[in-house]
Formats: C-alpha cells, structure tokens, sequence
C-alpha cells in the first residue's frame, strides 16, 4: 500500500469514527484496520471505490452491504459476512461463520478456509468462491449468482433454491429440496475458470474440470392445484359416469 | 362447474333452484350446524377438490374479543372535560429522538402499515403515499423493497427489513426516514409471505429477482441473525450503515407481546410495532390468518406493560399498536392502553377504494361481492388496488386514491381528539388505562381495565 494509507486502529479509535471515515472517503482512498478484536460491522456499507485492509479478526456483519471498493480481511469473520453485498470485492484469508454472503446480490466474496452453515443463504445474484468446505443449508432459497466450493458441501445444499448456480469440487454431504444435479457443460466450466481465476490463491489452484454443477428441479416454483370439479364435469359432458 | 381463482365451486349448475330461504316459515324446520355451517362445508368441498390449502389475504374474519369491548368513561364531576373544538389537543409523536438524528416526526398518531409494491399495485402505493402525506404521517414499503413512485410520493416513508431481502439495496436503507425491521406480522405470526405468481409480473420479478410467474413463498426467518442477541448486533450494523441518522423500529406479530416487547427494547429498537392477529395480509394460508396470534387488545397491555417495567414507556421507546384499527375510537382507545400510535393496512386500503360497491357486477363474476373480496393474491382486484395488471391497476387514481386515504386519516384524527377532550386531554397521548371500562369480562382481564361498573380487573389480585 501506498504511504497515503489511512490507519484505524480499534484499540483506540471507534468503530463508529471508522465507519463514517469509510462512508466519507473519496475514490481510490486507501485504509488499514488494525486491532479489529472481532468488532461487529466493521467496514459496512462501503459506498466509495476505496481499498481496505482489515489486519486481524472480525464479529458479525464484517463488509456487510458492500457496494464498492475491495476489502480484504486478514482473519476470521463471525456471522454474515459481506451480507447483501450488492458489487465490489470482500476477501477474506480465514474461515467465516454462517451465513457468508448472505442475500448478496452482486459483486464478488471469496473465503479462503471454510464458511459455515447456510454460506450464500438468499443470495441474489453474488459470486462466491471457497477455498474449502461450506456448512449446511448453503445456498439455501439461493435465488441468482454462483456459489463455488473448492471443498465439500454439508447436508441439505442448496434447499429449495430458486435460479442460482452451484459448483462444488469435493463430496455433498446431501441435496436440499428441489436441488438436482445438472449437466456441467463448457459454458459452465468456463463460468467455474473466470471465478477460481478471480478468486486467486484462495482457490488453491482447484481445476474447473473437478467440478459438479447443481441447481434448481423447478418442480417448487409453482403450487400443484387438483381440479377433481373440472374432471368430473369433463366425464358428465362426455355422457360417462366414472364410478 | 366452473372454479373461481380460490378454487371455490363457482356458482351452481345450471337449472339448480338455489338453497331454499332459511327465513320462510315453511322452512323453520332446517337447521343448519353450529360445528358443520356453509363456510365450512365450503371449505371441506374446497379442500376435497383442489388438494390445497386455502390461501387469502385480508386478516381474521372470526369474531374475537376488540377493542369495541372497551368505552371511555368521559369527564364527570371529578374529571374536567376540554372544550370540543376550541381547545387546543395535540396529536404529534416523536420516535427516535434519543438515537437518531434525524427523528420521525408525525403530526398524527395514526401510521400506514407495511404493504409491498407487488402485492398492491403502485397506483396503489403512490395513493397511500399521496394520502399519508397529506395527513401528516408515515407510509411504509413492504416485501419486495422500495419503488421510486413511494419515495416520491411519500414525505416520511418506513423502509422495512424483512426476511426475504427482497429487493434489500443499502442505498434505499439511507433514503429511508426510518427503518422497521420485520420479524412476524398479525396475520400469520410465524410465516413469512406469499405472492402467487398472477401477481409476479416482469417488473415485480425484476425486484426480487425471481423468475416471473412463480408461486413466491418468502423466508419466515432472517437469513443473517438467530435470536434478540443477534439482532442487537445486526441493529448496530444498521445503525452504521445509516451513519445512526434514523430511527430502527421492530415490528411483531402479537404472540407474546411482552417478552417481545423487552426483547425488542433490549436489542435497541426505538419503536416497537405489535401487530394484532387483526392485522391483514396480501396473501396467507387461511389457517395462519384465523389460528396464530392473540388479538390487538390483548397485545397492547402487555407490550406496554413490558415497557414501563423496563422505564422506557413514552420516553425512548414508542409502541405503535397495529390489527384491526377502524376508527378513531380504536386509535383513542389504543393510546389510552399505552399505545405512541396505530398503525393501519386494511382500513387504509378500503379508503382508497378496496372492495368498492361501484365493482358489484365484477366482484360477482369473481364469485364473491364486495364487502366480501378477500383473495388479494389472485391479481384480479376490480378496484385497482390488489393487482398487477396494468388496465385493473389504472382504475385507481392514484390523486382521488390519496384525497380518500387524507380524509379518512383526518376523521380518525379528528375522533380521537374528540375522545382524548371528552377525557379532560390536552394531547391525545395523555388518554391513560384509568379512562376506560371494559364491558365484558374478557376485555377487562385483557386489557387491564375494570370491568364497567366495578372496580374489577380479573386476575390483578
């Protein structure tokens, strides 16, 4: 970083001061976080295209409702990190607890360990890239985007997931319902490449090739509704009587 | 036999004489069943026909205790009434001033409940918009996030956080005046929402990004927080997204308004709303709407009782009472409970032209008539409002829409006042419990009051 880098340290300084400089900031500014502790809602609601470091751990809501800019986290993250992240970069070198990335929709969230239960819970349009295992109920009513997981999946993935596009490497513990399997078709396996390039070393160097594709039965999107009244009347007006 | 859009049998064959008249006397000899009466011999020939549960919107049709159980005991010789249209009574609230910095202020303690663009049209939106504005007070966004039309036409306009995320976009969440985070509603405490896919046209679909035409069923639970601890942190987050400038409210089914009610304080909310089992819906299972929740007299004592015990009623944290509310006596009787303000849905939207007379030959085509109408999630509301499609939805004018929407928030203003005068009240947040009687037992072990005539409140001794 450049010597324009502007430094908060937590131990000292507020969360609130912090935050309110990041929502100030101009374009291209650059920030360190030290001494994060595990603060919630650090570096949330980033609007500007400015570059953050967070140097250590963080709580909940780390990045959440990104818009702009990187952040990158050089920790561990507690729950729903880089929630309803709508564009720009979070990256994250440890692991993060539930709901990473949850209802994101747009952007790009990459964990370079293992996300927990309900990674991409909602999500709306984000990618996400994990450079290890997912917990259960990922991509849960995952509605648009992808979610790529370089390790395994836990039980229940991708339950009742509406368009969003799952890619996982390793063993799926079980599918949620209404998620199937699908064909993983060049197309794809270039979608995998252009996110596993981006996602950088956190991909472990994982080929697109190994992947397996999940997605959406479809056979949730609408309510099966008899219609026994128009049946019968259908055998009275053919003159039977079904009995 | 054709099927009407809730897949009840539509009318009858052809050459059915229709049930006979129950009150000729020739036929005082049919005797229809308490347990097996028509609505319910409907509803199992519904059932048996479709294999589906019966999905509406409107709220509780069932008889229940209400605030009509209460009345105000007036002035009399110990109690000095304020001159009906001279004195001064004020009707303003204020909520959020101890955190926000920039409060809510309401000339009127009558509120628009949440309503998403989707489930109503936006002619429908802008009308409660246009209305609220003119009266004073806040409209509110619903499933599904926040339309252009609403924020334009909305002076104080509440951005609701619900479950779904639907349409969440953090730059909404700061052209907001206040934010009410939604855990559970009146009509379905406990369920999340529905939007069937006559209703999910491009534009909605695009909102929510949803494929068009599907059968939407939204998250009952936030996909980021578990419990009142969690929501104390994702609050804060909220708070600093918004750089602490507005007021975070947390709205509740009523189900067990007081520790409800403490949960939501202790998470930091600066408004409360408690929404009675009253309150209506766009679209929910039947069995939701009339079974789950408590209703909205039995809800505001106890929320109210949560928040004296905790030293913030009327100071930091404001109760906005919800289900149900009809007229200002409601309102008045609400306030004098404990209640800031009361927050209406399905009042506001008959104002607007719900279930309009004028649509009787189309309500008729439906299968129904109006004072009846209640299947907002079919898309075919003849009155504009609970719709889609743009030639339904452009018979509501959105200008006329919103003039009815002021004039009735304007009587209900007016009502109360009266009643908070007729009780000696220079503000209409002055109306306390010691002004009512209830006149049944129910009410008054409910609402806390004696029961009239007596000095009886069951189960306070």
């Amino acid at each position: 970083m450049s010597a324009a880098v502007r430094t908060f340290d937590l131990a000292e300084s507020s969360r609130r001061k912090l935050n309110q400089a990041l929502h100030d900031a101009a374009d291209g500014e650059s920030f360190e976080v030290v001494n994060p502790r595990g603060a919630h809602a650090v570096a949330c609601g980033i609007t500007a295209d400015i570059d953050v470091v967070v140097r250590g751990s963080v709580g909940y809501y780390g990045a959440g409702m990104h818009q702009r800019g990187r952040v990158l986290i050089e920790g561990n993250a507690s729950t729903g990190l880089a929630e309803n992240i709508m564009s720009g970069e979070v990256r994250i070198s440890g692991n993060a607890t539930m709901s990473a990335g949850a209802t994101g929709c747009g952007g790009l969230l990459v964990v370079g360990g293992n996300a927990g239960a309900r990674c991409g819970i909602s999500m709306k349009g984000v990618d996400i890239v994990v450079g290890g295992n997912v917990g259960h109920m990922s991509a849960f009513m995952a509605q648009a985007g992808n979610l790529v997981v370089c390790g395994d999946a836990a039980a229940d993935l991708g339950d009742s997931i509406y368009e969003a596009q799952i890619f996982v490497r390793g063993e799926v513990e079980s599918l949620g319902a209404d998620c199937v399997r699908k064909e993983m078709r060049p197309e794809h396996v270039e979608t995998v490449a252009g996110l596993l390039a981006a996602a950088g070393e956190a991909a472990h160097g994982a080929d697109p090739g190994d992947f397996r594709r999940y997605g959406s039965a479809r056979r949730l999107y609408n309510f099966t509704i008899d219609d026994v009244d128009a049946a019968q009347a259908a055998v009275r007006a053919e003159g039977g009587d079904r009995r | 036999m054709s099927t009407a859009p809730n897949g009840a049998p539509g009318g009858t064959p052809a050459g059915d004489p229709g049930p006979l008249a129950a009150d000729d006397p020739h036929n005082w000899h049919l005797r229809e069943s308490y347990t097996f009466d028509r609505n319910v011999i409907a509803e199992i020939r519904r059932a048996a026909n479709t294999g589906i549960y019966r999905i509406r919107g409107w709220g509780a049709k069932r008889r229940m205790p209400t605030l009509d159980d209460l009345v105000f005991l007036g002035a009399s010789m110990s109690r000095y009434p304020l001159e009906g249209y001279r004195e001064a009574c004020g009707t303003d609230v204020v909520i959020g001033e101890d955190r926000a910095s920039r409060p809510v202020r309401l000339q009127i303690p009558v509120t628009i409940a949440g309503m998403s663009f989707g489930s109503l049209s936006a002619q429908a939106k802008e009308a409660l918009g246009r209305g609220a504005s003119a009266a004073g007070t806040s409209t509110t966004t619903g499933d599904g996030g926040m339309t252009m039309e609403e924020r334009e036409h909305s002076s104080v306009l509440v951005y609701q956080y619900l479950p779904s995320r639907y349409g969440m976009n953090p730059d909404h969440l700061r052209m907001a005046d206040a934010i009410e985070v939604v855990v559970g509603q009146g009509a379905k405490p406990g369920g999340g929402g529905m939007l069937l896919g006559q209703k999910i046209t491009e534009r909605v679909a695009e909102m929510r990004t949803l494929p068009t035409g599907i059968d939407q069923r939204s998250a009952c639970r936030h996909p980021d927080w578990t419990g009142p601890d969690d929501l104390e942190i994702k609050i804060g987050e909220l708070r600093e997204i918004t750089d602490w400038q507005v007021p975070i409210y947390i709205k509740v089914g009523a189900a067990r308004p007081y520790y409800d009610t403490a949960l939501a304080v202790k998470a930091g909310a600066d408004a409360v709303v408690v929404d009675g089992m009253q309150g209506g819906t766009a679209a929910t299972q039947d069995v939701f709407i009339e079974h789950v929740g408590i209703p909205t007299i039995a809800a505001i004592p106890e929320a109210v009782r949560a928040l004296r015990e905790l030293g913030v009623h009327r100071r930091e944290v404001k109760l906005i009472a919800a289900g149900g509310f009809r007229s200002g006596a409601d309102v008045a009787k609400a306030l004098a409970l404990g209640a800031d303000a009361a927050s209406i849905g399905t009042a506001a939207l008959i104002a607007i032209g719900d279930n309009d007379p004028a649509y009787e030959s189309e309500y008729r085509e439906l299968g129904t008539s109006a004072g009846f109408w209640e299947d907002f999630q079919a898309g075919t509301d003849p009155a504009g409002i609970t719709t889609q499609d743009p030639a339904l939805s452009a018979r509501l004018d959105p200008e006329l829409a919103g003039r009815r929407l002021a004039n009735y928030l304007q009587v209900l203003t007016i009502e109360t006042q009266i009643l908070a005068r007729a009780n000696g009240k220079s503000h209409v947040l002055n109306l306390e419990p010691e002004d009512l009687a209830a006149l049944t037992v129910e009410a008054a072990a409910m609402a806390k009051v004696p029961l009239a005539g007596t000095s009886w409140v069951p189960g306070s001794d």
